[in-house]
């Protein structure tokens, strides 16, 4: 117990360490613009089809239930708001993470893993380049830059296909859903929902390169990176979730957005 | 010139270097021999700073790297050069993008340049028009050459070798001796090779190093080496191994 407390504390150190110096790294633009855009590609571009059928599948669902649910105290109407609501400001930040978690968090422990296992990185090192500013840096300011878009068509996809549900599967009155629904979403909900998707950006990249960089010999240690990338990242990101949204809600009502 | 005080090192309980000290001069060519397993490729490790000793310096052209944060170490490794065990090639790389690498990251190159120094090195490790291939598709032979053309094409002042001819037929190994004697005298650097190949420790070093119990055992010429009488250094030249009952 006390060995898993003190390498549980001692990776936390580290990965606090190794944002510092990303950072104070972003800051003094050491990092290569090539490097910077294939990421953004590779982040973004590619994690489109994912985000995409999860946000949408994930919008009609909720719109579903939730018309199951209102249909029963007549409040047909009221179902594109919730949906729109959830959307902007909760599910379609954390699904987009957990499904950019999945998928670029692996990629990234993997690779960088696999070039620590077979001494890359310390080709790196001894070629005078500084592996934060050389993998690290790219991947975090890409993730940051490709959460919020991502999330964007997420929350976009997401409220289109809950309409195309409630309007012509379910038949809700689209006139009164759609007015509902303008009146209860908010800017401040798209607001929190991309500050939310920027700080996840941040999690899965810094996760993904701490794990490949500290990873363990031989194929199993890369697989153990992989998996544990991908774990840390996703109960990061839920438990960030709740304490993100109680304290960005409060922001916004000190602000009286 | 490099400078190795008192080198301590273990890797959680098990003690791999126990108080190593030694000194090389510029230009010097100097093997470190020993058996597998005993240290070699970490001492060579902390010459260039990629690890840190537990106790002890490393001083190199009169400055104390011991204490440098990754940062500093990065002025310091631009002396350097360093040829891995299994080249390291960057995979995502061809051949010419991994021999360019370093000199991509300096910034104070035009392409025209750069192309021109990458065939010169290629040229230099016998490896022309190679250029456009991918690691993946080079024997190890050619990896390594090609790792030798990367640590070599921004004209280093000193040049690391981690077993440069291990698992390679007597005939590439040959090969990669007679290139790391080239790069010595036309580039005149000071090298550093880990090996256990004797026959690559005679011919390309004019000083040997002796890793043994964890010490520097012996500190010579490789023809007092090979002219030695004591056990430990004979067994290790004639490469006996102790005799044990199997069961």
């Amino acid at each position: 117990m006390r060995t898993w407390i003190a390498e549980w504390l001692t990776g936390l150190g580290r990965i606090t360490l190794l944002s510092q110096e990303a950072i104070a790294s972003c800051l003094t633009f050491k990092f290569s613009r090539r490097d910077l855009l294939y990421q953004i590609y590779f982040i973004g571009v590619k994690s489109q089809s994912v985000v995409l059928v999860t946000g949408a599948f994930t919008g009609m669902v909720l719109a579903a239930q939730t018309y199951f649910q209102f249909h029963k105290v007549k409040m047909d109407t009221a179902t594109l708001a919730v949906v729109s609501v959830s959307m902007c400001s909760e599910l379609g930040p954390v699904l987009t993470a957990l499904m950019v978690a999945g998928r670029v968090g692996a990629a990234i422990a993997a690779e960088i893993g696999t070039m620590r296992v077979t001494e890359q990185i310390d080709a790196l090192r001894t070629l005078a380049t500084h592996p934060t500013d050389y993998l690290v840096v790219p991947r975090l300011i890409a993730a940051n830059i490709a959460l919020p878009m991502l999330t964007i068509e997420s929350m976009f996809i997401g409220i289109a296909s809950s309409y195309i549900v409630g309007v012509f599967l379910l038949g809700i009155e689209p006139t009164y859903a759609y007015w509902n629904m303008l009146k209860y979403s908010h800017n401040s909900d798209v607001m929190i929902g991309l500050i939310k998707s920027v700080v996840y950006g941040g999690i899965i990249a810094l996760i993904g390169c701490y794990k490949g960089l500290s990873c363990n010999v031989g194929a199993e240690g890369v697989g153990r990176a992989t998996t544990e990338a991908v774990v840390y990242a996703s109960i990061t990101i839920l438990i960030c979730n709740f304490f993100l949204t109680l304290l960005l809600e409060k922001i916004c009502v000190i602000l009286g957005l | 010139m490099i400078e190795v005080r008192d080198l301590k090192k273990s890797f959680g309980v098990q003690p791999i270097l126990e108080g190593v000290g030694f000194r090389i001069e510029n230009g010097e060519s100097v093997v470190i021999i020993g058996r597998s397993g005993g240290g070699k490729s970490v001492l060579l490790k902390h010459i260039i700073g990629l690890l840190q000793p537990d106790a002890g310096e490393v001083w190199v052209e009169g400055e104390n790297i011991t204490r440098m944060n990754e940062r500093q170490l990065l002025r310091v490794r631009e002396k350097f050069g360093m040829v891995f065990q299994g080249a390291a090639l960057f995979d995502s790389m061809s051949v010419a993008g991994n021999v360019a690498f370093p000199l991509e990251r300096k910034k104070k190159y035009t392409s025209g340049e750069i192309a021109k120094r990458v065939a010169a090195a290629l040229e230099m490790v016998d490896l022309p028009g190679t250029e456009k291939k991918n690691p993946a598709e080079l024997s190890g032979g050619m990896r390594k050459r090609v790792g030798l053309a990367r640590a070599i094409v921004y004209e280093p002042r000193i040049v690391l070798y981690d077993e440069p001819t291990t698992g390679l037929d007597p005939i590439v190994s040959d090969s990669i001796d007679k290139l790391i004697i080239r790069v010595r005298d036309q580039l005149k650097v000071t090298s550093i090779v880990v090996t256990h190949d004797m026959r690559s420790a005679r011919r390309v070093g004019n000083h040997v190093l002796m890793l043994h119990e964890k010490k520097i055992y012996a500190n010579c010429t490789p023809e007092n080496l090979f002219a030695s009488q004591d056990p430990v250094v004979r067994q290790f030249i004639d490469g006996v191994a102790d005799e044990k009952p199997l069961f």
